[in-house]
């Protein structure tokens, strides 16, 4: 809170595997206090950046700093702490023996029982691990990486292989225990995390940041909708100058055109051109984190 | 649109110091060992099993004596004694494989926990684990009726648990050597052939003259003579002490090395 550094800053990030780059150049700066959606399909790189984030990895090049320190200082004074997607847990420990052994590592922690509560798994504190289920086990990892109160949490898919309800208890457990200052990342290729609890959604793509904005910047990238018609020896040069219009593409008869002002397009083709079958659809961060993650194809 | 809302405002700074002791502590020890022994399969292998081996192998030679005049089944309580210790400190250390294997290690890089600390709380539960094997095994003995003089009881005892520290650094290596969650199924048989050639289940005297010589070698001779030593009067042979000090070294450099590479940065 009276930092003054940025709680992340990832400068070149880069790491290869073999031929593959899995993190490209990768630049990255979080303020303290936002929450920000780590946004990209499978394999995108979302963990091998978290990696380094946390300095699990080391990078091939560029530099990492989080909380104006390097990464093992951060987790030494726990003020990261993380929820990893391949982190485990001991299966002969009970859920409650699990925190307590882990809140024997630090110099001080929040009290086990209300990091237990805060999770939402006090009344499993007695179970064995290996029987708890998935989306307990995750819930058990999150109250571990609460007993720190770290000013940095990151969650990496931490809902993966969840239910709906499993994933919605999850990100109410997360909710309860948000606090001013605490800065959040969390890894998702759920489109729909990232809009409901994201401040700042980061796409990622082959290892490189392709979007960065808030919910509604993102979204803005994807408004406007895609007119489609009908029309034989279309004029795309007088339809790109018309007002709104992003862009134009025709495939044989038909017309595609992506604008801002589909009433106009609409009207100006029905009334001026020979269109017929005219459809105007909208787009939806769905189709604009399809466009913006998935590999450019020609246009 | 904000919908992780904040609810609390910290109004002090936690305290970010560094844990004592790399946080080793007490209370983990304590929930290794509840974990310990809550295991049905390390309790078996480590405090039943070399009681039971006494029963039937120790019990039927009641009433035999030694050169000097003490009872044979003290003899194998002894042996018995140095196996169980050795099983359960292996076992402890090589649990660092199921952790490895499991990912639990990687949790733990994530927690101020000094990798050394965690390697110190391994031995610390596996020698108390090793302590208590050697306790039940005497236990066993006594209530069987074997009769020594205190100073046996005493001296033989620390030297099976001492010397089962050489196995805790056995355990470790291996266990930072495959990362296997069920390590035990490959370490089980190699300490039983270990523990032969140690002369724990026979003296090392009715094996073949070869193997006597290639006997003197192994990993378990030396703690076997040194652990029997104040019974058979033999006195603390050198060849014991250095055949336990260099296992020592090599599973412990062995195990450190294995440690530091697991703890490297990829
Ligand atoms: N240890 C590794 N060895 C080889 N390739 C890897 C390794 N880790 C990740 N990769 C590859 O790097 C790319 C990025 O992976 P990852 O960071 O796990 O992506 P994400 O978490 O976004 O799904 C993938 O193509 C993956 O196959
Ligand atoms: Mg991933």
């Amino acid at each position: 809170m009276t930092s003054t550094h940025p709680a992340v800053e990832l400068d070149g990030l880069t790491k290869s595997f073999g031929a593959l780059t899995a993190v490209d150049g990768l630049s990255l700066r979080v303020r303290p206090g936002e929450v920000v959606a780590f946004l990209g399909p499978n394999g995108a790189g979302k963990t091998t950046t978290i990696d380094m984030l946390l300095g699990l990895a080391r990078p091939d090049a560029g530099t990492v700093r989080i909380l104006g320190g390097t990464p093992d200082d951060a987790v030494a004074h726990g003020r990261v702490a993380a929820v990893l997607q391949t982190g485990g847990l001991l299966k002969d420990l009970t859920v409650g023996e699990t925190v307590e052994m882990s809140s024997h590592f630090y110099r001080h922690t929040r009290p086990v029982a209300e990091v237990l509560e805060r999770a939402g798994i006090a009344d499993i504190a007695g179970r064995v691990v290996g029987r708890c289920s998935g989306g307990q086990q995750q819930r058990l990892r999150f109250a571990l990486a609460l007993l720190p109160d770290p000013d940095l949490m990151v969650l990496d898919e931490p809902t993966t292989g969840m239910d709906v309800e499993g994933r919605r208890d999850f990100w109410q457990a997360l909710r309860r225990d948000a606090r001013a200052g605490r800065t959040v990342i969390f890894a998702t290729h759920y489109l729909d995390e990232a809009d409901a609890y994201a401040d700042r959604i980061v796409l990622v793509r082959q290892g490189r940041i392709v979007a960065d904005g808030t919910t509604a910047e993102i979204k803005n990238l994807a408004a406007g909708r895609t007119v489609r018609a009908t029309l034989p020896g279309a004029d795309q040069a007088a339809l790109a100058a018309l007002p709104g219009v992003d862009a134009v593409e025709v495939r044989g008869d038909s017309v595609l055109v992506r604008t801002g002002d589909s009433d106009a397009l609409a009207r100006h083709l029905l009334t001026r051109t020979a269109a017929r079958d005219v459809e105007i659809t909208s787009r939806n961060l769905e189709d604009a984190f399809l466009a913006l993650t998935t590999a450019q194809t020609g246009a | 649109m904000t919908t992780v809302s904040a609810t609390t405002t910290r109004t002090v700074e936690p305290d970010r110091r560094l844990p004592a002791l790399g946080g080793f502590c007490l209370g983990v020890l304590r929930i290794e060992l509840r974990r310990v022994l809550r295991n049905r399969r390390t309790l078996a292998f480590t405090l039943i099993m070399p009681g039971v081996f006494f029963l039937i192998f120790g019990l039927p030679q009641g009433g035999q004596s030694l050169g000097n005049g003490r009872p044979v089944t003290a003899y194998v309580m002894i042996s018995l004694a140095v196996y169980a210790a050795m099983v359960a400190t292996t076992s402890v250390g090589g649990a660092v494989a199921t952790e490895r294997a499991l990912g639990w290690s990687r949790q733990l890089r994530l927690t101020p926990l000094r990798p050394i600390a965690y390697v110190a709380t391994k031995l610390a539960t596996a020698m108390t684990l090793g302590l208590l094997a050697v306790v039940v095994e005497f236990l066993v003995g006594a209530a069987a009726g074997v009769r020594v003089p205190a100073y046996v009881w005493l001296l033989s005892g620390l030297a099976a648990w001492v010397g089962s520290l050489v196995f805790a650094a056995f355990g470790l290596f291996v266990g930072y050597l495959v990362p296997a969650e069920n390590v035990m199924q490959i370490i089980g048989p190699m300490l039983a052939v270990l523990a032969m050639f140690g002369g724990l289940f026979v003296p090392v005297e009715v094996l073949p003259d070869v193997l006597q010589q290639v006997a003197k070698f192994t990993p378990v001779y030396g703690v076997g003579v040194l652990a029997r030593a104040p019974l058979t009067g033999d006195g603390v042979s050198v060849a014991g002490v250095a055949n336990m000090v260099c296992w020592a070294l090599v599973f412990g450099i062995g195990a450190a090395r294995l440690f530091r590479r697991d703890t490297a940065r990829v």
